[in-house]
């Protein structure tokens, strides 16, 4: 039997413990992900008693007490903290999400906080999606119409609504870091946030390129390798539904 | 500082910030065959252009008689006269084409029956000079913002705009009271960039976390205006700060005005609809700065709800849930995340919250920054669009759904100009050095800070400060204290304490850097408010509660260094920019 194992340097080691100093009654130990670039040393956990009496209901107010007043200089991304930009997305207790909407009575036991899962990880919770931003911008995520005249497009209520479920997409990428196709071929497979972003231009009743754009997504790599396993739906923290936009675009390929 | 690595580029401009203005002006400027680079700390589509909901203003007339002329009216009116005319009618006759543009780029604009961009009122938005309510805010339901930068990330994309995102703007570079270029902060590998251009255009958005409760993104710290300051110049009218009636009680959540253009209300702890008393015409669609104080009235007087009488309640409960699921889908899921509300049931737990920085760098209707040394003057090389702006187009107060508008236009306007004035191959102005090494004896000061004062501790009691002595209402008393105690956070910057010595995503020295632009902007606005011995518009005063046009139709500028600031004023502009529209003198304001 083959064994497999992370390369020594991957492998995640313990590291520091910070106990409490408040003296609080009601503690939660909390573990982030650290790993430094600018030292050779290997990621380890840290973990962080935090006082739950004086911390607000969001997994990011808790990682926001931790920089404030434990340990500064964890890194991780954040800005709106109410889930539209997409920043803090996460891996807490296993599963992806925004910190930012993720209430901590949510999860049990002690919580564990990873980068997005699968990305090169720059610096402790900050993974690199420089690649995903690629595929996006390999879709042409613009409007294609040769009307040029200087009034708009009318565009149906019917045919509008044909956009909800897609246009609201934050590109977290907690879809596609949560999809196994997307871990073996990220390369090439679009996976399931940029595919969903295709498929919000095909479907818009303005566009003028939705065959051009069909045939450039009709790839065995870009587009099948989408095996419906279904975590990019599960993982949505906008509720939003990945594998269905893909659905439809073979649908649209099949019956084209 | 040899000890940095510097790599130089050179662009023929560069946009600072990729929220709606910046990418609307990278595309301007691509298009124009510009070679232009957009610098900013977070990723385009994480800006917080982002979490705008209810809508952009344009009279296009599609639900309704609808004129320029009369959005012109309410503008000058909601910023209670302190608005430049001429950059007013140049934002509202602008507005529409520019609305129309956003929907060509692609924005997926909610629809009428008859397939036109859906308008919904909003407050302060009238038909024929102030008269009845006019639907004039086109909408993405209540995603407006999110559409909106999305759209125009794509545009530059399509548009090949470079970008140099998660880089850290320090400091601009000035030769001869001209801007040079900017030196950024690459986070992703820690190496410092020096880039020359023939203009600079600041896009960095507001400065909303000087506060303790803003509805504002944590990067929401005014980068650009405090380095506007660093470099010797002004902001203007920073003392008007605009508190949303609605953010979510206890959390902060900006709850649309888009809720009260579909006819949500708002009621106190007697189930009262207290608005009807302040504001008899407009009632809950007032201007934000009116509704602002009244619930601030109510609250004082004891008509507050919950056990710390401390908010009041927002309906939304009568609507038809169809409509709610339609229109407002994405105030549902706010209340739920974070009141716990269910909308079609429940009441949304409000209270008025720090939202938008009418103040800003001051500039001219073509986005050109302004100085004033004996008169107004242009600061060649640089230019300023968006919430870091003050043109100034929303005076004392802005109406909701002008701020989209005002990034598009005024992103469109400045690229517009840049194009005029910069002829491709002009060659490049030599740097002096001492001007990097001043940006960078300040970014490596920081960095080796060894102090006892973390950054997360003079931020907070910087931010305590602003929310209890500069809010909604002021007086001589509580800013005067705030005076002094807003330099109390400067100070503590002299032992400051920096953990992380590392460059690459060094988040420690990324707040604190932040910290340092943030604290100069709070100086300059209690510094501000304490020498606007009037009310007018967001700036309440309790000793002066009348507003002064004889001595105060004017806008203040400050300059500040270290924590020293000085405080001097410039005329408001009194005529329109042309002759399709006349001047509108000043009148009592009354919703």
């Amino acid at each position: 039997m083959v064994q497999l194992n992370l390369p020594a340097n991957s492998k995640v080691e313990k590291g520091q413990y910070y106990k409490d100093k408040t003296g609080s009654k009601n503690i939660r130990k909390v573990n982030v992900y650290r790993w430094d670039p600018s030292k050779n040393e290997n990621p380890r956990l840290d973990t962080y008693e935090v006082d739950m009496d004086n911390c607000s209901s969001k997994v990011l107010d808790i990682l926001n007490k931790i920089k404030n007043e434990i340990d500064p200089s964890v890194a991780y991304r954040r800005s709106c903290a109410h889930g539209v930009c997409g920043s803090c997305a996460m891996n807490m207790n296993g599963k992806n999400g925004l910190a930012c909407t993720k209430a901590h009575s949510e999860l049990d036991g002690d919580i564990d906080i990873y980068p997005l899962p699968h990305l090169k990880v720059l610096k402790d919770l900050i993974g690199d999606l420089s690649t995903l931003y690629k595929q996006y911008e390999s879709v042409e995520p613009w409007l294609k119409t040769s009307k040029v005249n200087d009034k708009e497009n009318i565009q149906s209520k019917n045919d509008r609504a044909k956009l909800d479920g897609l246009y609201e997409c934050i590109m977290c990428a907690c879809c596609s870091t949560s999809c196994p196709s997307y871990w073996w071929n990220g390369e090439k497979y679009l996976g399931p946030a940029v595919l969903l972003q295709a498929y919000r231009w095909i479907i818009d009743s303005r566009d003028e390129d939705r065959k051009e754009r069909l045939k450039k997504v009709a790839d065995e790599l870009k587009l099948y390798r989408c095996h419906t396993i279904l975590n990019c739906t599960n993982a949505c923290p906008k509720g939003l539904n990945p594998a269905k936009a893909i659905a439809e675009i073979k649908k649209m390929l099949a019956t084209a | 500082m040899s000890a940095y690595k510097i790599i130089d580029h050179e662009y023929d401009v560069v946009v600072l910030g990729a929220g709606g203005s910046g990418l609307r002006a990278a595309v301007g400027l691509s298009e124009a065959g510009l070679k232009t680079a957009c610098v900013s700390k977070v990723f385009p589509t994480r800006s917080h252009t982002s979490a705008a909901q209810g809508g952009i203003s344009a009279a296009l007339g599609n639900m309704g008689e609808d004129d320029w002329r009369w959005h012109m009216y309410d503008t000058v009116k909601g910023a209670d006269w302190l608005g430049d005319q001429d950059s007013i009618e140049y934002l509202c006759k602008e507005a529409p084409a520019a609305v129309l543009e956003l929907e060509k780029y692609g924005v997926p604009f909610s629809r009428t029956e008859e397939g036109k961009i859906y308008q919904r009122p909003f407050g302060g938005m009238t038909k024929n000079y102030g008269n009845e309510t006019v639907q004039r805010t086109c909408a993405a339901a209540d995603r407006t913002g999110h559409a909106i930068l999305h759209t125009l990330y794509g545009q530059a994309l399509k548009h090949n705009t470079e970008f140099f995102i998660e880089y850290f703007a320090l400091d601009l570079i000035m030769k001869d009271g001209a801007c040079k270029g900017i030196i950024a902060w690459n986070l992703n590998d820690g190496t410092i960039h020096r880039f020359r251009s023939h203009t600079t255009i600041i896009a960095t958005g507001g400065y909303g976390k000087v506060y303790y409760s803003a509805t504002s993104a944590h990067t929401c710290t005014g980068d650009g205006n405090a380095m506007a300051l660093r470099a010797g110049l002004p902001l203007q009218d920073m003392e008007f700060v605009q508190f949303h009636p609605t953010g979510i009680y206890g959390h902060g959540t900006l709850i649309s005005e888009g809720v009260r253009g579909e006819g949500g209300y708002l009621v106190n702890s007697k189930g009262e609809r207290f608005m009807e008393r302040y504001a008899p015409k407009a009632k809950d669609l007032a201007s934000r700065d009116v509704v602002s104080r009244s619930i601030a009235v109510e609250i004082n007087e004891g008509r507050g709800i919950g056990k710390e009488q401390d908010h009041v309640h927002l309906h939304i409960d009568h609507l038809d849930p169809k409509v709610i699921d339609e229109r407002l889908p994405g105030i549902s899921e706010a209340s739920k995340l974070f009141a716990n509300v269910d909308v079609t049931k429940e009441p949304i737990p409000v209270v008025p919250t720090v939202h938008y920085n009418m103040g800003g760098i001051p500039t001219n209707y073509k986005a050109e920054v302004l100085t004033v040394n004996g008169s107004e003057k242009t600061v060649p090389g640089l230019m300023a669009i968006g919430e870091a702006a003050c043109v100034s187009v929303h005076g004392a107060n802005r109406l909701g759904s002008n701020s989209l508008i005002d990034l598009v236009v005024f992103g469109r306007a400045a690229a517009k100009r840049a194009a005029e004035l910069i002829k491709p191959g002009m060659k490049h102005d030599e740097i002096d050095k001492n001007e990097t090494d001043r940006c960078l004896d300040r970014f490596d000061k920081l960095r080796n800070s060894q102090g006892s004062n973390p950054t997360s501790e003079l931020r907070l009691s910087m931010q305590k400060t602003m929310q209890s002595k500069c809010a909604v209402f002021r007086s001589e008393k509580t800013l005067k204290e705030g005076v002094n105690e807003i330099r109390k956070p400067y100070d503590g910057m002299d032992s400051l304490s920096v953990k992380d010595k590392s460059l690459i995503f060094n988040t420690d020295l990324v707040e604190t850097l932040e910290f340092d632009n943030l604290i100069r902007q709070a100086i300059t606005t209690m510094d501000s408010a304490y020498h606007r011995k009037e009310s007018r518009g967001a700036h309440a005063r309790e000793d002066f509660p009348n507003r002064d046009d004889e001595n105060y139709m004017q806008h203040t500028l400050s300059w500040c260094n270290g924590s020293k600031t000085k405080i001097n004023y410039r005329p408001v502009h009194r005529s329109t920019l042309t002759n399709d529209v006349q001047y509108f003198p000043p009148q009592e304001r009354v919703y």
